[in-house]
Parts: C-alpha cells; sequence; structure tokens
C-alpha cells in the first residue's frame, strides 16, 4: 500500500485545520468508527431508554465519594486496556506477516500511530488509572478515614484523566495520533517533521490527563499524611497505604517535569520557539534528558502500589504478619529516592562519556537491593505459612516468578557496554513488557481479585479467572520470550517489515502468545459478567471473606457512604487483625450525625472545556479556544463563591444503615 | 500466629468489657473535624510541584543560556536599571501583601482589602514593566524564535510574568469574596495561600533577578 501525501495545510477561521479529509480514509479505521458509533449510540439509547442518565449524574459522574471515584477511575482503565491491546494484537500480526516482500496490512503511517497509542494509552491511561483507581477506593478505607482531603478534587482529576483518554481516543476517527514513538522525541515530533496533528493530540492528552494525575497525588499525600485513624502511627499503616504515599511523593516530584517538557515542546511547534530546535541553539537531546526525568520515576509510580497489593495479598493468605515490615518501609523509601538518580540509563548510547554512564548504570544495579529485599520479605512470610492460594495469591506467586526474571534483564540493560548492544532492540521492549505486564498488570488483576468483594458484596468467580490466569501467564512467555531472543539476534524495536526470512517463526510464536493473551483477557471478561450473574451464590455477608488484616475489611462490603461509623482507634499494625484478636464487638448504639462533602458537578464541566480547549489547539480553532480558555477561568470562579460544600447524614440514617448491617451479620451467624 | 505481646492492650484484654474494649477501639465521641485541616499542607506541596516548572525551565536556562545562535546575548539586551526597578516593584508588593495578612490578623477587613488592592497595583506596575521590556526586546529582533537564550529567557521570565497574572485574577476574587463573605474561615485560608503563592513567585524572582539578570550582565 503506498501512502499518498495529503495536502494538510488549509485553514478556515470558524474550523481551524479542521475539515474532510480529517475524516477516517483506510477501511480498518473506518470499519472501527462504524462499530464504534454504531455501539456509541446503543449505549446512549440505552441509557436514555432505562431511564439511567440522572442516576449516573447524581450517584456517579458528580459523585465526590472516593469509592465512587475510584471504581470510575478501574472502569476508565479496562476500557482503554481492550483499545490499547487491540493495538498490541495488530502489530503483533503485521509483524508475524510482513516477511518476503509482503507488507502486511497496515500501512506505515497506520503501523506508526499504532505503536504510540500503544505506548502512550497502556501507560497513561490503562496503568495511571488502575493504580490511581486502587488508591483512591483502598487508601481511605486502609487509614480508617471518611474521604480524602480534597474530595472536589478527586472528582475534577478523574474527569481531567478522562478528558485525556477521551482525546487520544478521538484521534482513532478524527485526524491522527503521534507516529513518534510514545516519548515523542524531537526532531521527530517537530513542526517540521510532524506537521499535522497527530502530535498535537499527543501533547494536549497528555498535558489535561497530567493536571489531573498532579491534583490526585497532592490530594493522596494530603490524606494519608492528615487523616489517619488516631494511634495510625506512620509505621503502623498498612504497606499498601505506604506505598501509595511514596507513589504520589513521586507523581508530585515528577509530573511537573512532564508538563513543563510538554509545554516547551508545544511553544517549538506552535510558536517557532528553539527549545528543541536543530538549528537556532535548541538542543533535541536536552528534550531526551528532560523526560526522562520524568519517565524513570513513572515506572516507579507505576509499580510501588503493586508492590503494596502483593504484600497485603501475601499477608492475608499465609495468615500471618507481613515477614519484615519495617525493611519493606525502608526499601520502598529508598527506591522511591533512587528512582531520581537513573534516568540517564535510558539513553547510555547518548555520548555521555564512560563516568557519567558508570555512575548511572551503577545507581540503577543499586536499586535491585531494595527490590530484592522486597522479594525476601514475601518469600519470608510464605515460608512455613498455611498459604492459601486463592486466585489473589495465585498472581502473586505468578508476579513474584515473572518480576524477577524481568528485573535481571533490566540489570543486564543497566551494563552500559551491554546496552550498547540491546539499545532500541526488542530485547528492551521484552524486558520491559516483562516488568509491566509481570509487576503492574500482574498486580492489578491479583487487587481486581482480592477487593472485587470489597467493593461490591460478592466474590468473583473462581473457574474464569483460573482460565485468565493459565492463559495470561504462559501466554505473557509464549509473547514475549521470542522478544528477548530477537534483541540478543540485533532486531530494533518499531519495525514494520522485515528482509530476513528466517527470523519470521519468532514473530509467528510471539503472535501466538498475545492470542493466548487475549483468551486471557475475554476470560477474565467472562469472569466479570458470571460473577455479576451469579452475585447472589457468591455474596459475602462478612465485609471480611479473606480474614483480612487492615482496616478496609472492618466495614461492610461494599462500606457505606461514610466508610464507618466510628472511627477505629489503631494500637497495632494490621489494626482489623488485632481488633479480632482482641474479640472486640462492632458498637451498635450511640450514633451521631457524620459531617460529609457535598457532590458537584464542577469537576465534570472544567474538564469539558478542558477537552474542548485541547480540541480547539489541536486543529488551530482559535475561536473555541479563547472561548473554552475563559469559560475555564470564569468557571473555576465562579465555583469559588460556593461555599457550602459540606453536609451532615442525618443521624436516622447511620442508624437504619448500621440496624441493616447488624441483622445481615446476624442472618450470616458472623 | 505470631506472638500476641506486641501490642500491651492485648494483654489486657481479658480484663475488659466489652463497652471497655469498644472505648479502646472505636472512637465513640467524635466530633465534626474542621473544614480545610489539609488546606494548608496541600498548597505547599502543589507549590513545590510549580517550583519544580520553574526548576525545569531554569535547567532549561542553564542549558541554552549561551546559544546565542550568533544573534545577541544578554549583555546586548539587558537594561539592569529598569530591571532593578521591577524587582523593586515586586518586593514592595510582597511587603503590602505582607500588611494585608497582619490586617486580617487583626480582623480588619477594609484594610485587609485596601492592602490587597495596593499589591494589585505593584503587581501591576510589575506586568507593565516587563512588558515594556519584551516589546522593546522585540522590537529589536531580540524574539524567542531568534535563538536557543531567548527562547530560554522568555519561556523563564514569561513563565514568571503568566504566575503574576494568575496571583492578579486571584487576588481580585479575593477582594470582592472578602468583601461579600468577610474575614470568615475558609476565606482566611485562602489568604493564606494566596500569601504563599505571592511570596513564592518573590523568591523564583529573585532566582531570576540573579541567575539571568546578574550572572548575564558579568
Amino acid at each position: 500500500m503506498a501512502i499518498e501525501a495529503v495536502d494538510h495545510s488549509h485553514w478556515s477561521p470558524l474550523l481551524g485545520r479542521l475539515w474532510l479529509d480529517a475524516l477516517p480514509q483506510e477501511p480498518i479505521v473506518l470499519a472501527t468508527f462504524v462499530v464504534v458509533a454504531l455501539g456509541g449510540v446503543a449505549l446512549v439509547a440505552a441509557l436514555t431508554y432505562f431511564k439511567l442518565w440522572g442516576y449516573l449524574w447524581k450517584e456517579w459522574f458528580t459523585s465526590v465519594d472516593h469509592k465512587k471515584i475510584g471504581i470510575m477511575y478501574m472502569v476508565l482503565g479496562l476500557i482503554m486496556f481492550l483499545r490499547g491491546f487491540a493495538d498490541a494484537i495488530m502489530m503483533r500480526i503485521q509483524q508475524s506477516i510482513a516477511f518476503n516482500g509482503n507488507e502486511g496490512y497496515l500501512n506505515a503511517h497506520h503501523y506508526d500511530q499504532i505503536f504510540t497509542a500503544h505506548g502512550v494509552i497502556m501507560i497513561f491511561f490503562v496503568a495511571m488509572p488502575f493504580v490511581t483507581g486502587l488508591m483512591n477506593y483502598i487508601v481511605p478505607l486502609q487509614i480508617g478515614a471518611r474521604d480524602v482531603s480534597f474530595p472536589f478534587l478527586n472528582n475534577f482529576s478523574f474527569w481531567m484523566t478522562t478528558a485525556g483518554a477521551l482525546l487520544v481516543m478521538m484521534s482513532l476517527f478524527i485526524g491522527e495520533f503521534a507516529q513518534t514513538g510514545w516519548l515523542a522525541y524531537p526532531p521527530l515530533s517537530n513542526l517540521a517533521y510532524s506537521p499535522w496533528v497527530g502530535v498535537d493530540y499527543y501533547i494536549w492528552s497528555l498535558q489535561i490527563a497530567g493536571v489531573g494525575t498532579l491534583l490526585s497525588g497532592v490530594n493522596l499525600i494530603c490524606t494519608i499524611v492528615k487523616m489517619r485513624a488516631p494511634g495510625m502511627t506512620m509505621m503502623r499503616m498498612p504497606i499498601f497505604t505506604w506505598t501509595s504515599l511514596c507513589t504520589n511523593i513521586l507523581i508530585v516530584a515528577a509530573f511537573p517535569v512532564l508538563t513543563a517538557v510538554m509545554t516547551m515542546l508545544s511553544v517549538d511547534r506552535y510558536l517557532g520557539f528553539n527549545f528543541f530546535s536543530n538549528d537556532f541553539g535548541g538542543s533535541p537531546m536536552m528534550y531526551v534528558n528532560l523526560i526522562w526525568i520524568w519517565g524513570h520515576p513513572e515506572v516507579y509510580i507505576l509499580i510501588l502500589p503493586l508492590f503494596g497489593v502483593f504484600s497485603e495479598v501475601t499477608a492475608t493468605f499465609c495468615g500471618k504478619r507481613l515477614f519484615g515490615y519495617s525493611s519493606m518501609v525502608y526499601a520502598t523509601l529508598v527506591i522511591t529516592i533512587l528512582s531520581y538518580l537513573v534516568w540517564l540509563h535510558h539513553f547510555f548510547t547518548m555520548g555521555s562519556g564512560a563516568s557519567v554512564n558508570s555512575f548511572f548504570g551503577i545507581t540503577t544495579m543499586v536499586i535491585s537491593i531494595p527490590t530484592g529485599a522486597k522479594l525476601f520479605n514475601w518469600l519470608f512470610t510464605m515460608y512455613r505459612a498455611r498459604i492459601r492460594y486463592e486466585l489473589p495469591m495465585m498472581w502473586t506467586v505468578a508476579f513474584m516468578l515473572t518480576f524477577t526474571i524481568g528485573g535481571m534483564t533490566g540489570v543486564m540493560l543497566a551494563i552500559p557496554p551491554a546496552d550498547f548492544v540491546l539499545h532500541n532492540s526488542l530485547f528492551l521492549i521484552a524486558h520491559f513488557h516483562n516488568v509491566i505486564i509481570g509487576g503492574v498488570l500482574f498486580g492489578i488483576f491479583a487487587a481486581i481479585n482480592y477487593w472485587w468483594p470489597k467493593a461490591f458484596g460478592f466474590k468473583l468467580n473462581d473457574f474464569w479467572g483460573k482460565v485468565s490466569f493459565w492463559l495470561w501467564v504462559p501466554g505473557f512467555w509464549v509473547a514475549f520470550t521470542p522478544l528477548y531472543i530477537l534483541g540478543f539476534m540485533g532486531v530494533t524495536r518499531r519495525m514494520r517489515v522485515f528482509d530476513d526470512p528466517s527470523i519470521q517463526i519468532y514473530f509467528v510464536i510471539a503472535a501466538f502468545g498475545a492470542v493466548m493473551i487475549a483468551g486471557g483477557i475475554g476470560a477474565m471478561l467472562v469472569q466479570f459478567a458470571v460473577s455479576i450473574w451469579k452475585r447472589e451464590e457468591l455474596k459475602d455477608e462478612s465485609g471480611d471473606p479473606w480474614q483480612g488484616r487492615t482496616l478496609e475489611w472492618a466495614t461492610s462490603s461494599p462500606p457505606p457512604e461514610y466508610n464507618f461509623a466510628f472511627t477505629p482507634i489503631v494500637h497495632d499494625i494490621d489494626a482489623w487483625d488485632d481488633m479480632k484478636r482482641c474479640g472486640v464487638e462492632r458498637p451498635v448504639t450511640g450514633f451521631r450525625p457524620i459531617h460529609m462533602p457535598k457532590g458537584t458537578g464542577t469537576g465534570l464541566i472544567l474538564a469539558g472545556l478542558s477537552t474542548a480547549l485541547g480540541f480547539a489547539m489541536i486543529w488551530y480553532i482559535w475561536w473555541l479556544a479563547a472561548v473554552s480558555f475563559v469559560g475555564i477561568i470564569g468557571y473555576a470562579i465562579f465555583h469559588t463563591f460556593n461555599y457550602k460544600r459540606d453536609y451532615h447524614i442525618p443521624v436516622e440514617t447511620v442508624e437504619a444503615t448500621e440496624a441493616a448491617r447488624t441483622r445481615q451479620l446476624a442472618a450470616a451467624g458472623v | 500466629m505470631t506472638a500476641t505481646t506486641i501490642n500491651p492492650a492485648q494483654n489486657a484484654v481479658h480484663d475488659l468489657s466489652q463497652p471497655q474494649l469498644q472505648a479502646t477501639f472505636y472512637d465513640l465521641n467524635e466530633h465534626d473535624h474542621p473544614e480545610g485541616g489539609s488546606t494548608m499542607l496541600g498548597f505547599w506541596i502543589y507549590l513545590m510541584s510549580d517550583c519544580l516548572i520553574f526548576a525545569m525551565l531554569f535547567a532549561a536556562y542553564g542549558v541554552l543560556g549561551g546559544s546565542f545562535a550568533a544573534g545577541p546575548g544578554p549583555k546586548d539586551l539587558f537594561e539592569l536599571p529598569l530591571v532593578a526597578l521591577n524587582t523593586a516593584m515586586l518586593l514592595f508588593s510582597s511587603i503590602t501583601y505582607g500588611f494585608a495578612m497582619l490586617a486580617m490578623e487583626k480582623g480588619g477587613k477594609g484594610a485587609v482589602q485596601l492592602w490587597l488592592l495596593v499589591t494589585a497595583v505593584f503587581g501591576i506596575a510589575f506586568l507593565s514593566i516587563e512588558m515594556y521590556e519584551f516589546y522593546h526586546l522585540i522590537h529589536e529582533g531580540a524574539t524567542p524564535m531568534r535563538s536557543g537564550f531567548l527562547t530560554a529567557f522568555f519561556s523563564l521570565v514569561g513563565t514568571h510574568g503568566l504566575h503574576v497574572t494568575f496571583g492578579l485574577v486571584w487576588l481580585f476574587t479575593l477582594v470582592v469574596q472578602v468583601g461579600t463573605k468577610g474575614l470568615i474561615p475558609a476565606n482566611k485560608r485562602r489568604l493564606m495561600c494566596l500569601s504563599l503563592f505571592w511570596h513564592f513567585l518573590d523568591v523564583v524572582w529573585i532566582g531570576v533577578f540573579t541567575f539571568v539578570y546578574l550572572m548575564g550582565m558579568l
């Protein structure tokens, strides 16, 4: 398929660069567009027919309840995960057939967008919402709080993340996405080489989502520092809360860097500035340095909360306190600090010289020490324990095996001379998928299986969970082991066609692995559907289905809006386990009205205006950009004139809710 | 199961009646928490994140500050007396904001509004002088598009100026809100936050003045 050079240079005051040539041209995209459009119409029709708009608006979209926001983040992550995986399997199919003069089924313009979108979506709009969603749901419960420090900001953060995701999805059908790779290095991402809207979609989706991420980081730090239940000293916090704290510190310390770099790239593109230009004294390598100063902490932002999940799961399913609590905390802190001292290992080949490369090589290797300490802590917790191999524990064991190998290939890449051979090869691709899938994704699956009963009051189906597990874990290895081998042979990343027919078999095997993973994802969706269908059979009345150890298990499943009728007082690590062993009964009288934050639609409105602003900037629709910008500022100011942001849940409501809970517990015989 | 001796409460647990246990493990007498308890911490953390944006711009200036691309350099462009006057405007505005905070402590609503407006006058003076400077530079052909140095210079100084502009919008909003609602706790909190923001911009400007202007003239 030859690509025709399309002239996109026209501009009109009303629509900017937007014109009919922005609509899907390629048959694959066109068909997807039709399917998505029909699906969207069907969804809107169904919501209207069942009169669900009011319910969604009132109970979900405008809610400032951290639990509902957490669930909405998880739904966003799941939807975007399906999109990101569709990109992945398209790449796998293309690479497995594009041999012997066959060009495959994707032209270069389309293929380059796919690998860029895959990376951007999987990091920013899958892993980040999943992680943020988990932290949102679990952290306030674990520390015995009723909500986060800034409930409105929490809602706003969610909608800004969604706005960014929306822009990425729009780029599929209106215009194009970047063809630059997920970090959009200049000079390729400069206007001269990426003249149309792709990079602008990239910039604005990340900028808008980045606002949400940063504010959510500030919010959760304050929540953990300021809102812990009485008696919960820092060294009595659950490990998941600890790792969340460190992750949010990393977010606040890293995301402004991304914001600054994206702004610099924007002014280069929009105004002809010279931050990263090749001539007039700009420095493209400065971009690479700056973006990795954000990018390396980002990988720890993703993995740390999941280290927390594995710690909770291991302790719970081994039925004993986590081995080495304090060493776990210190290991997390050491990783937090070291994550800022390694960024240059992403471009040893830049030519910084032996001493600089040695420094960053050594700091990179040093990170494996606290990480290794964590692994030994989990192993020692399991040692001589009566381990219950429920689904969360299975994912944890799969993580320990998979992630360790990914960590070892990471140490190999940390050796600068080895990196000169492996840089930008498929070995690197295999390595980071090894740690991100084996660490982040397996952790998210462990967490979903572990906390689902808390969020919805019933467990997930075991059979389909195991089907998913046994397709995913071997599927991962079938998909990525060939990439390690290919990387050693010198095959570079982001290739669309190949000349050497002898390596085709590896790509065919990898594609088969991707199909196994597709089966794993399908089984997981079936697991959700079957569990919802059979929710009465899977019901958990106790609120504590796994014999949990931390405070989220001390309340009902799902928890009431106010989480705890009485705030628990903490005397020990594993506070709920302590309460159970002391035999304390749930108080059933003496309730008080509870002070709670009120819902608001401001977050959704501001994020909607931000989407309009981003869209207008992408397409050079200056009037719309001006109107939406003034709208954002104006509406934000208007919002500050609303001083009544809280209310009291009347004591009668609390009494009724808690009486229902008492009956539920009595009926279940707990 | 690990030994139960870690928690002293557990040793005595057998002596406690259920109501006593409940009082040990639940806050039965909880009162409403005052609103905004996390606001100052949250705003501090936000400011530090903003500080990182400036850090990036300073770093970019550090890298590109000598890349003149055969164009003009600092010595050809900067006029220290003008910048000194500008710096004085911003420093004065910080002092007058301090007076606004003192008035707030005393509960003088009108005085708070007055000092805020005086602060705004100095802030606007600062911005005007900065725009005058930018206008002159651009008029001489020293545009941000001219070289890496000028790109970094305009971005760093301009970002600071945009922050001051945002601070002014916020300041006028607070003048109205103090007028309509008075010095209620929510408004005091907001005044405190803007105070932090305003002084923060002052500190950043000291960095700009030293690092960009003074060292540029060496």
